[in-house]
């Protein structure tokens, strides 16, 4: 993993790159890793073509927070937010539908972002105007048929440190693995 | 209470009805919203929310219209309470209590989903209990086992993408535009579904879950590195669920020999130059026969291992022409009886929720607060 560092307008963004992900199951499995890391009030960004993967890797997240594995994480696509208990309030939202980021502030889905539950925001770039400061945006970008790189960018303080440093990996198994994705 | 006023703004549809002892339909109204919304792909809950605002008493006021009714002689309103969008759903229900407040009757809260299984009843007034309900829509891809009024067990549901969701992003990534149903339906009509083979999820044996996220991707790739890669580099802007919405031409315009009738405002993006044409359609045909490939062979597998012997079905996707055949030559080659709603009774429609209203009277209440709880699904798991 390299670490690069720079600032875009005064905002400094940290950057970690090189997660490759070789089949949903790796994707599923950095997303339990990721978990493991999360604090509450946590917000994470993706960013990432149809296909990339990110609802996969927020199944991994939600697993790896405890959401039981009868409760299927789906894709929120239609209904913009799924909410889920897991050892923290889980807010998944997919901003697919949404055009500009003033229809998320009409919404008051702002308001979660400031709560003590965790947000998984797909779509991410419609919204990064009325993000806060601090964040970890996740971008997946497809390689290949089953090959993704997976991106960490840490946005203010707090999430280097947890997010872009240490060990990620990913061949290790954790518990059951979930089907589909 | 057998004259029920309907009332259903789950998502884009502002739709009213008032239904007859159940299963006439004396008046029907439905605003679509896809045309305010085709320009970004897929529906935006605030423009949805205010449009049904706009559009509801108006509604409300042509089936007044179309059945020759005075309010007076209404008995109940009945009206979706969820699932679907929460500000649209709040639209319908502040509208139906207000209504019911005023006249001073009674209020009866319906699920969504319901509602989808008790549009066969239109069909078949007398349906058996139990009978197994396809659920298929944008939003949902449930199978029930319908006990009796009101009485019902969820078999199986998506682990991930709906299959009409599904419809809508491979839509997307050929470039056709939103919605994704009609349209592939209609292409995928003049394609050998065999051409191309996509994977289809049957999940672990005896399974009567749906995925087709993996189809999806499969999809996806095949269009960014597969043998359908070509169509890809004029369709670089396919990635963002907002289009900009210039330089569309109509596809009847690109396709003079296909069928011309598209829905109003619907368009397809200028990327299919002639040399593609064959293969998004060959696309939309593999894809497709693999969502029904998947929805048809779990619907039977729910058959067989309820032992009923009817299957109703119902949603938008339950309109899909490809899927209606399939599943009738399916139901005639295991001699289960098939309960299939016309198309404009399976996409979302207030009838459907007048009927499940009628038979679930007894939820009838005069609380006119708008709590919290109403948005919550009623009837189902």
């Amino acid at each position: 993993m390299k670490k690069i560092t720079r600032f875009i307008s005064g905002i400094e963004e940290k950057m970690a790159f090189d997660h490759i992900s070789r089949s949903p199951e790796d994707t599923m499995n950095l997303g339990r890793i990721v978990a493991g890391k999360i604090l509450p009030g946590d917000i994470l960004a993706f960013s990432g073509d149809l296909g990339a993967g990110k609802t996969c890797l927020i199944q991994g997240i939600c697993r790896g927070l405890d959401v039981p594995e009868h409760i299927y994480i789906t894709s929120p696509s239609f209904v913009i937010l799924n909410r889920y208990e897991g050892r923290l309030p889980i807010y998944h939202f997919d901003f697919y539908r949404l055009s500009c980021q003033d229809e998320i502030l009409d919404l008051g889905y702002e308001e979660y972002f400031f709560g003590e539950g965790v947000s998984l925001i797909e779509w991410a770039e419609r919204a990064e105007g009325i993000l806060p400061e601090a964040y970890l945006k996740i971008r997946i970008k497809s390689l290949s048929p089953s090959d993704r790189s997976i991106e960490f960018i840490a946005y203010g303080e707090g999430y280097m440190e947890r997010f872009c440093s240490g060990s990620y990996d990913l061949s290790i198994k954790t518990k059951s693995t979930t089907k589909g994705g | 209470m057998n004259v029920i006023l309907a009332v259903e703004t789950s998502c884009d549809e502002t739709a009213a009805a008032i239904v007859k002892n159940g299963v006439h339909i004396l008046g029907s109204s439905i605003y679509s919203q896809i045309h305010d919304h085709h320009k970004y792909g897929g529906v935006v809950p605030e423009i949805a929310s205010r449009k049904h605002i706009e559009t509801i008493i108006r509604i409300i006021r042509n089936v007044f219209d179309e059945s020759g009714l005075i309010f007076k002689e209404i008995e109940a309103i009945a009206v979706t309470t969820g699932p679907g969008l929460i500000g649209s759903l709040l639209v319908g229900l502040c509208v139906a209590k207000a209504l019911a407040f005023a006249w001073d009757l009674p209020f009866i809260p319906v699920d969504h989903l319901e509602g989808h299984i008790y549009a066969s009843f239109f069909v078949r007034p007398d349906i058996e209990f139990p009978f197994v309900c396809l659920v298929v829509s944008g939003g949902h891809t449930d199978l029930y086992l319908v006990k009796g009024h009101g009485d019902y067990a969820l078999l199986g549901q998506t682990r991930d993408d709906a299959a009409g969701e599904a419809f809508d992003k491979v839509a997307k990534v050929l470039g056709l535009g939103y919605p994704g149903g009609p349209v592939i339906d209609k292409l995928a009509r003049q394609a050998d579904p065999a051409k191309i083979n996509f994977p289809r999820a049957f999940l672990e044996k005896g399974s009567m879950d749906f995925s087709f996220s993996g189809l999806k991707t499969a999809v996806c790739n095949y269009v960014r590195y597969g043998k359908g890669k070509d169509i890809l580099e004029t369709n670089a802007h396919e990635e963002s669920g907002a289009t900009d919405d210039k330089n569309r031409r109509s596809v009847s315009e690109i396709n003079p020999n296909g069928p011309s009738k598209l829905p109003r405002g619907m368009k397809i993006e200028p990327i299919l130059e002639a040399k593609d044409q064959g293969q998004i359609m060959s696309i939309a045909a593999g894809f497709q026969e693999a969502v029904i490939d998947v929805l048809v062979g779990k619907s039977m597998e729910a058959m067989t291992k309820t032992g009923v012997h009817t299957l109703a079905i119902g949603g938008g996707v339950a309109s899909n022409t490809r899927l209606r055949e399939r599943l009738e030559q399916a139901c005639r080659e295991r001699g289960v009886d098939l309960v299939i709603p016309p198309p404009h009774l399976c996409v979302d429609n207030a009838s459907m929720i007048g009927a499940a209203g009628y038979f679930n009277q007894e939820r009838a209440t005069r609380d006119w607060s708008i709590a919290a709880h109403d948005c919550r699904r009623t009837g189902l798991i």
